[in-house]
């Protein structure tokens, strides 16, 4: 079985974004990038896959400008067999992403599509679904635990009820959530061989995908700030406080 | 005009908060109508309570023996048929939502505008990015059906009671896919106020230290009629389950009042709770994070003012 795991690029999660004064965007530039921490989970859960012998080969899909490439060398480095790499200048959005994957798996055939749930910079959490949605396959969505076995795969999903667990017929899309597994360093030896891993890469045009914009994004703003806190020095007095404002 | 169709959530046969949630957020936009959907094996008792909220003007079932359990693969295409004739389908942004409705989306061939926050008018919505940490304005194509989940937290629950919307079977004509089956639900279920509609939780970190040590935590919730959260790396270091996990990977809330107990105050959590009316930290390290957006702050061992906060009550 082959798998395709989205691999994208994102602000790292630990930079604290500035809105722009002009309300155009978020200041990108200079700006630290790295790998979605969801997809990093997809990722390591599709070697794990491989490692068990569930599957033979993993490739990484990442869509976006010319310098991508070193971004997918870290998926390589991580492990995975090969790469795809889908060259727009634009945003994408996520139906256009889910189309992009539909057409890869048209190519690909791969037996299992694994996603992070959600990239942390639009946290639209759609482009799994969409794609099982277009595919017409199984979804298994925020998944803590995957197994796999005759052809299924049994997935463990935490849901706000607390953990539902459903089973899926491959070929199917998976969607990670962040206990599903601790994602392994890249070693310094490793970086070296991903440099003659393959990347495949293919012109967004020639896709043949429709780019639709459905939304527009007109505005950026900071979110509103909460007004200055007081301390207070002891639990009665927290007390009084709290009782003073009818919450107690 | 606008004709607005709201899926809603359930669980054992009881109506879920958030789809009168999502309802207040339909209601905003002013519309000619709006319809609540109830997709499930028996209807009756869901439906009834939909019926209820003030604002609906009908409610619409289809009952059918697949619709047992919520798998998206299988309601999102009775949905997509469903919402035809629709300005806008309204799911909330809970893991039921998120699961289903880009599934719809993607059937009906148009974008979905996840976690709307406010409406500015009738496409056009307010929704966070990068963890909550900037907000942006996005306008929705009006030719063609607008499919927007609903941020539970920026909106209150539209009233009950007064309203006796008429409820009508469905039928749609679709063929359902067999190849995803529920198995189970492990749910940790508790007597406590439930985490995401609870007027006050009290929240605890990895400052507790253990399992056993988060007693004390459920202890003081109990005492004040408070739900339970937890950051997560109380959940990851297995104190308790998942499912109380407040933060931008977990469960987004708005109490009335949210105690934070042994919480640095990490960004993904502060996404979590950043509406919420009063926020009170417990901290052992005055320089904590969580202190910049706490209302009131209160330095010192947890260990001693909990039980000094159970006297002074």
């Amino acid at each position: 079985m082959k798998i395709l795991v989205g691999y994208k690029r994102v602000v790292d999660y630990n930079v604290r974004i500035q809105v722009k004064p002009d309300g155009t965007g978020v200041v990108t530039d200079g700006v630290k990038l790295s790998a979605n921490p969801f997809d990093d989970i997809a990722l390591e859960e599709a070697l794990r896959l491989r490692e068990m012998g569930v599957a033979e080969e993993v490739v990484v899909v990442g869509i976006g400008p010319a310098d991508l490439t070193a971004h997918l060398r870290n998926g390589l480095a991580m492990g995975a067999n090969r790469a795809i790499h889908v060259v727009t200048t634009d945003a994408v959005q996520p139906l256009t992403a889910a189309r992009i994957f539909q057409k890869l798996i048209e190519k690909e055939q791969p037996g299992l599509v694994i996603l992070g749930k959600q990239a942390i910079d639009d946290d639209a959490n759609q482009t799994g679904q969409m794609l099982a949605a277009l595919w017409d396959r199984p979804q298994a969505t925020f998944a803590s635990k995957v197994e796999i076995a005759d052809g299924k795969a049994m997935v463990t999903r935490e849901v706000d009820a607390g953990l539902e667990v459903i089973e899926a017929e491959l070929p199917a899309v998976i969607t990670t959530d962040l206990r599903l597994n601790e994602p392994r360093f890249i070693k310094l030896p490793d970086i070296m061989k991903a440099k003659s891993k393959p990347i495949d890469t293919i012109e967004f045009a020639s896709l043949g995908v429709e780019a639709n914009d459905h939304l527009k994004t007109t505005h950026y703003a900071a979110p509103a700030k909460r007004s200055k806190g007081v301390m207070v020095k002891d639990a009665a007095e927290l007390v009084a406080a709290l009782k003073q404002k009818g919450l107690l | 005009m606008s004709k607005i169709l709201v899926i809603a959530e359930h669980l054992d046969g009881k109506l879920n908060s958030s789809t009168a949630r999502a309802v207040s957020a339909a209601a905003a936009i002013k519309p000619e109508a709006i319809d609540v959907l109830v997709l499930a094996d028996n209807v009756d008792a869901v439906a009834a309570e939909a019926a209820k909220i003030e604002g609906v003007s009908r409610v619409l079932t289809i009952a059918r023996a697949e619709n047992v359990h919520p798998l998206a693969a299988v309601l999102a295409p009775q949905i997509a048929k469903a919402a035809a004739g629709y300005s806008h389908a309204f799911a909330p942004s809970t893991t039921f939502g998120k699961d289903v409705l880009p599934r719809v989306a993607a059937l009906l061939g148009v974008a979905q505008v996840s976690d709307v926050m406010s409406v500015e008018g009738a496409h056009t919505f307010k929704r966070p990015i990068y963890a909550g940490n900037a907000i942006i304005t996005v306008e929705a194509d009006a030719n063609t059906t607008v499919v927007a989940t609903i941020r539970t937290a920026s909106w209150a629950a539209a009233a009950t009671g007064a309203n006796n919307a008429p409820v009508e079977a469905l039928s749609v004509d679709v063929a359902l896919p067999s190849h995803t089956r529920f198995v189970e639900l492990q749910s940790g279920k508790s007597d406590r106020p439930d985490l995401q509609s609870a007027c006050k939780v009290v929240s605890g970190g990895r400052g507790v230290g253990s399992k056993e040590n988060f007693e004390i935590i459920f202890k003081f919730a109990d005492k004040i009629g408070a739900a339970v959260g937890a950051s997560r790396a109380a959940v990851d270091a297995g104190y308790v389950p998942s499912d109380l996990q407040v933060g931008q990977t977990g469960k987004i809330i708005a109490p009335e009042l949210y105690i934070a107990i042994g919480i640095s105050g990490a960004i993904q959590h502060l996404t979590g709770i950043k509406d919420a009316g009063t926020i009170v930290a417990i901290n052992k390290d005055g320089e904590a994070p969580i202190f910049e957006i706490a209302d009131i702050g209160l330095v010192g061992d947890l260990f001693k003012i909990i039980p000094e906060l159970e006297q002074a009550l």
